[in-house]
């Protein structure tokens, strides 16, 4: 008892050959079938190739397109040839010109005499199956497919709306049920014989010949009327990426291929010189017994389509441009802007990555420099600290930043100084965290030595900026987490909020706010408002500030820490 | 836009390919040549277009590089270099060389010539079209060579494949350490900025517009703008109707350019990792300023000769250092883009 191999070929004649010979040294016969669009030449010298070979035979050639049927009919003939001229073979294996047989053919002749009564073939309906690409499951079934769907899209595409729109619906041959699976199978004598012997074969691939991809359907379908036990996996690995297009194997897949386990692959690479002399060569043992197993790999398949789907969030690159409407993500992972807080506090940024781990920059949209922290003039990924660069395009400033940081939280402050070409892209990011002490900026000025005059235009100016970006915080389009306080909010409980902020961030050790920051010196700043006010500029964004008593900033004993949650 | 706008623009535009075919026609005349082995072009072949001036120092290694990842033949302009270049490459056996002493900058940067070249040589292949100073790497480059690039592409319906320029630069001066002919560039040119790059998107060719790098952080960071392009799609299957715009940067018909994904995928992308920081760029920018042939406003690229001519330090604390694909695609330089 053995395996017959029908080999459905194309192209890539000498690498067929190669497999070929292999299947014919471990006792199988073989029966070839090449498309009828190969010129006669190459046929002929394909056949001359493999002429020394008796256990070699060539079937009647048909027109073999992809989704046609010329592909069943090829089969059909090739397998009515194998049986009737090899009455040794039990089990028939069904592969193509690019399959490579992994593990050495005593092996899968071995697993298959184990299993002599099995079928091995793929076969699901339509209603389980989630990986027909096209959108045509059942309808493959149910609607005539007359035009070629790679020459003539436009004519198939409309004749299937056509017939969609008139309710056209084929009757399905009484006792079918469709499946659908991989065309690549291993059927045993039995099986494959009633099939092809059937009385009402005419009538079958009457209907069949109409059905689009018929060569996923035909024996997937059939089997299930006479098998006996069927499989429903195939033995050949066979891929497909997220188009439908079979993946093809490289020398780089060496082991990866090993460690599937599975007796036969494809498509190979015809250059896959490596792959060829590994697998095809004379010591290609594996020397197990393992079960075929597919599944060990399929993570990196998937993670390709994902790859190619869905991409890298927040990378802009050479081949990825995402629009906004696609990916909403801006950047590519979380980071936190402060707002307010080193105004407020003497030694916030210090503090602050004492107190999460992160790296914490000053005003990166500062208009003199890029506050990089400790200043440094070029940032990972070669940043450059010129603000000129940065404003050339300045979210693609932020994006890049936090791209060459993945891994590590971005924590920077922003404030009504800086350049609000952000503010928006900050308010729409759901990567964003940010807080807002409301009119800090007037610290800054409170403290200033300059003519009241001029502090009282740049407090003006100020207050128009932050309660325009303040704005877009709020707007409805905003998807970034914010917190807005006053200055005289937040100055009220300073120790509780920073713990609600840095719990947020949710850095590594989650631990309790022991030291805190060191607030400026405010006594007076009432008045500062109050003489704003006078003058006519009405500061508003810092909540009531009394005019006399300033608050007592210099509390030293820390508060209970902060319990969220 | 509207629908009207739209056709407009698209009419536009096949004007201008129609412009710049015609001008590629006549420019045919400025090509003598030399050495043509176009006879040797099989119907899959790989080509590789370029034009050249003086490059005879980095022409031994971009010919293995080239080889070595499949590119079957090579269409070289000489533009009367000096230095042996002509000869060098007339010797060899899969190289097909032109000669012209005709004005770089008026054959639209050589673009004019290579598109005669592309249309009666290039129909119907892959063809790369390069500067003597580019190196094109791709995922898997090392274990794949060119015709399983393309013929992937061709089975994924792509037309072409998009590569950026990546400066590379020594730790040191760039005149610090001498090259020699014939050798590996990158062990001189180990570092590479990493992640300074600005993209956007140029109507009406929706190509995208890639600058950035050491060479705007170092000689354009008071004029951004005026930093060099460097985005690229140095392979495409040609066909004879098909025009580069403005250097490799831009193509037409404008659909050639979105190689990128639009959506939230990636598409497959190499990276032209650009050797042209090799200590010999000192002499040579002070020729170049002179003879005001690579830019089209060239006089606003004086300072950047002159800074070059300098021989400057590119190098600084967070330069990355090359250390093969796997990590020029981490770094979302490049992509597989689904190519597993």
């Amino acid at each position: 008892m053995t395996i017959g191999v029908v080999m459905l070929v194309h192209t890539a004649f000498d690498r067929a050959e190669q497999v070929i010979r292999h299947w014919v040294s471990g006792g199988c016969p073989v029966v070839v079938h090449v498309d009828k669009n190969v010129s006669t030449t190459v046929y002929d010298s394909f056949v001359t190739a493999v002429a020394d070979l008796p256990e070699v035979q060539f079937s009647k050639r048909h027109r073999c397109e992809w989704g046609t049927w010329g592909l069943v009919a090829a089969t059909q003939s090739a397998s009515e040839k194998l049986l009737a001229n090899f009455p040794d073979v039990r089990h028939v294996y069904l592969a193509s010109g690019s399959c490579m047989p992994l593990r050495p053919i005593a092996e899968l002749k071995r697993y298959l005499d184990e299993r002599p009564r099995t079928d091995f073939i793929e076969s699901a309906t339509t209603a389980d199956v989630p990986w027909t690409v096209g959108g045509l499951d059942e309808e493959r079934f149910t609607l005539r497919f007359p035009f070629s769907w790679k020459k003539n899209r436009y004519l198939f595409d409309r004749y299937v709306e056509f017939q969609r729109r008139i309710r056209f619906r084929r009757r399905i041959p009484a006792g079918l049920v469709p499946h659908m699976g991989s065309q690549w199978w291993c059927l045993t004598r039995q099986t494959l014989s009633a099939i092809l012997q059937d009385p009402d074969r005419p009538m079958f691939d009457r209907y069949f010949k109409k059905v689009w991809i018929p060569d996923e359907s035909y024996f997937q379908t059939l089997s299930r009327l006479y098998s006996q036990k069927i499989e429903s996996r195939s033995l050949t690995l066979s891929k497909f990426d997220f188009q439908g297009k079979p993946h093809i194997f490289y020398d780089d897949h060496l082991q990866l291929l090993r460690r599937s386990d599975c007796f036969v692959a494809r498509k190979i690479w015809p250059r896959a010189n490596m792959l060829y002399d590994t697998f095809l060569g004379p010591n290609s043992s594996a020397g197990t017994m393992a079960e075929p197993n597919p599944g060990k790999i399929d993570r990196i398949f998937a993670r390709a389509v994902e790859r190619r789907l869905r991409g890298r969030q927040g990378l802009y690159m050479q081949s990825r441009f995402p629009n906004e409407f696609w990916d909403s993500r801006f950047t590519s992972a979380p980071y936190s802007v402060f707002e307010g807080f080193t105004e407020l506090f003497e030694d916030f940024e210090p503090w602050l990555a004492r107190a999460t781990g992160a790296r914490v920059h000053g005003h990166i949209y500062a208009k003199e420099a890029v506050e990089f922290e400790g200043r440094q003039t070029t940032f990972t990924g070669a940043l450059s600290s010129s603000p000129v660069l940065r404003d050339y395009h300045p979210q693609m400033f932020l994006r890049n930043l936090v791209w060459n940081t993945r891994g590590e939280r971005q924590c920077f402050q922003f404030g009504p100084g800086d350049n609000q070409a952000v503010s928006w892209d900050l308010a729409k990011d759901p990567n964003a965290q940010i807080s807002v002490i409301s009119g800090a900026w007037a610290i800054p000025l409170f403290q200033s030595n300059r003519n009241f005059a001029d502090l009282r235009t740049e407090a003006a100016d100020l207050q128009k900026i932050e309660s325009d970006h303040l704005e877009a915080l709020r707007s409805i389009y905003a998807k970034s987490r914010v917190r807005i306080w006053t200055m005289a909010e937040f100055i009220e409980s300073p120790m509780e909020l920073l713990q609600t902020v840095i719990d947020e961030i949710g850095i590594r050790d989650a631990r309790r706010l022991t030291e805190a920051p060191r607030l400026v010196e405010l006594k007076g700043f009432g008045q500062f408002l109050q003489n704003l006010k006078n003058q006519g500029m009405h500061p508003y964004l810092m909540g009531d500030f009394p005019v006399e008593s300033a608050p007592d900033n210099r509390r030293q004993s820390p508060r209970k820490p902060y319990l969220v949650r | 836009m509207g629908l009207a706008a739209d056709l407009w623009q698209a009419y536009r535009l096949r004007l201008q390919r129609r412009r710049l075919l015609y001008r590629a026609l006549r420019k045919r005349r400025q090509l003598r040549a030399v050495s043509v082995r176009t006879n040797a072009i099989k119907p899959a072949h790989i080509l590789a277009a370029m034009t050249v001036r003086d490059e005879a120092v980095r022409l031994p290694h971009f010919l293995d590089h080239y080889r070595a990842l499949g590119v079957d033949h090579f269409l070289i302009v000489d533009n009367g270099s000096t230095d042996g270049s002509a000869e060098f490459l007339a010797k060899q056996p899969d190289v097909s060389l032109w000669s012209t002493d005709a004005s770089y900058k008026a054959a639209r940067f050589g673009v004019d010539w290579l598109t005669w070249l592309q249309i009666r040589f290039a129909h119907g292949h892959w063809c790369l079209t390069l500067d003597a100073d580019e190196i094109l790497i791709y995922p898997y480059h090392d274990t794949r060579p060119l015709p399983a690039l393309t013929a992937w592409l061709d089975a994924q319906g792509h037309r072409a494949f998009p590569a950026m320029m990546l400066d590379m630069y020594p730790k040191g001066p760039i005149d610090a350490e001498p090259y020699e002919q014939g050798a590996d560039p990158f062990r001189i040119l180990e570092w590479f900025d990493s992640g300074n790059y600005v993209i956007q998107i140029q109507d009406p060719k929706r190509n995208l517009w890639i600058q950035g790098g050491p060479r705007a952080r170092c000689f354009f960071a008071d004029n951004p703008r005026l930093a060099p392009t460097l985005n690229k799609t140095p392979l495409v299957k040609w066909n004879r109707r098909f025009v580069y715009v403005n250097s490799t940067h831009s193509l037409l018909p404008r659909g050639l350019n979105e190689t990128y994904d639009f959506g939230s995928g990636e598409g497959p992308s190499g990276v032209l990792l650009h050797t042209k920081f090799l200590n010999t760029v000192v002499e040579r920018s002070r020729i170049e300023k002179d003879r005001q042939e690579h830019f089209a406003r060239s006089q606003d690229y004086a300072g950047y000769y002159d800074q070059v001519a300098a021989a400057p330090t590119l190098w600084c604390a967070d330069s990355s250092r090359l250390v093969g694909w796997r990590q020029l695609e981490s770094m979302g330089l490049m992509s597989r883009g689904g190519w597993l």
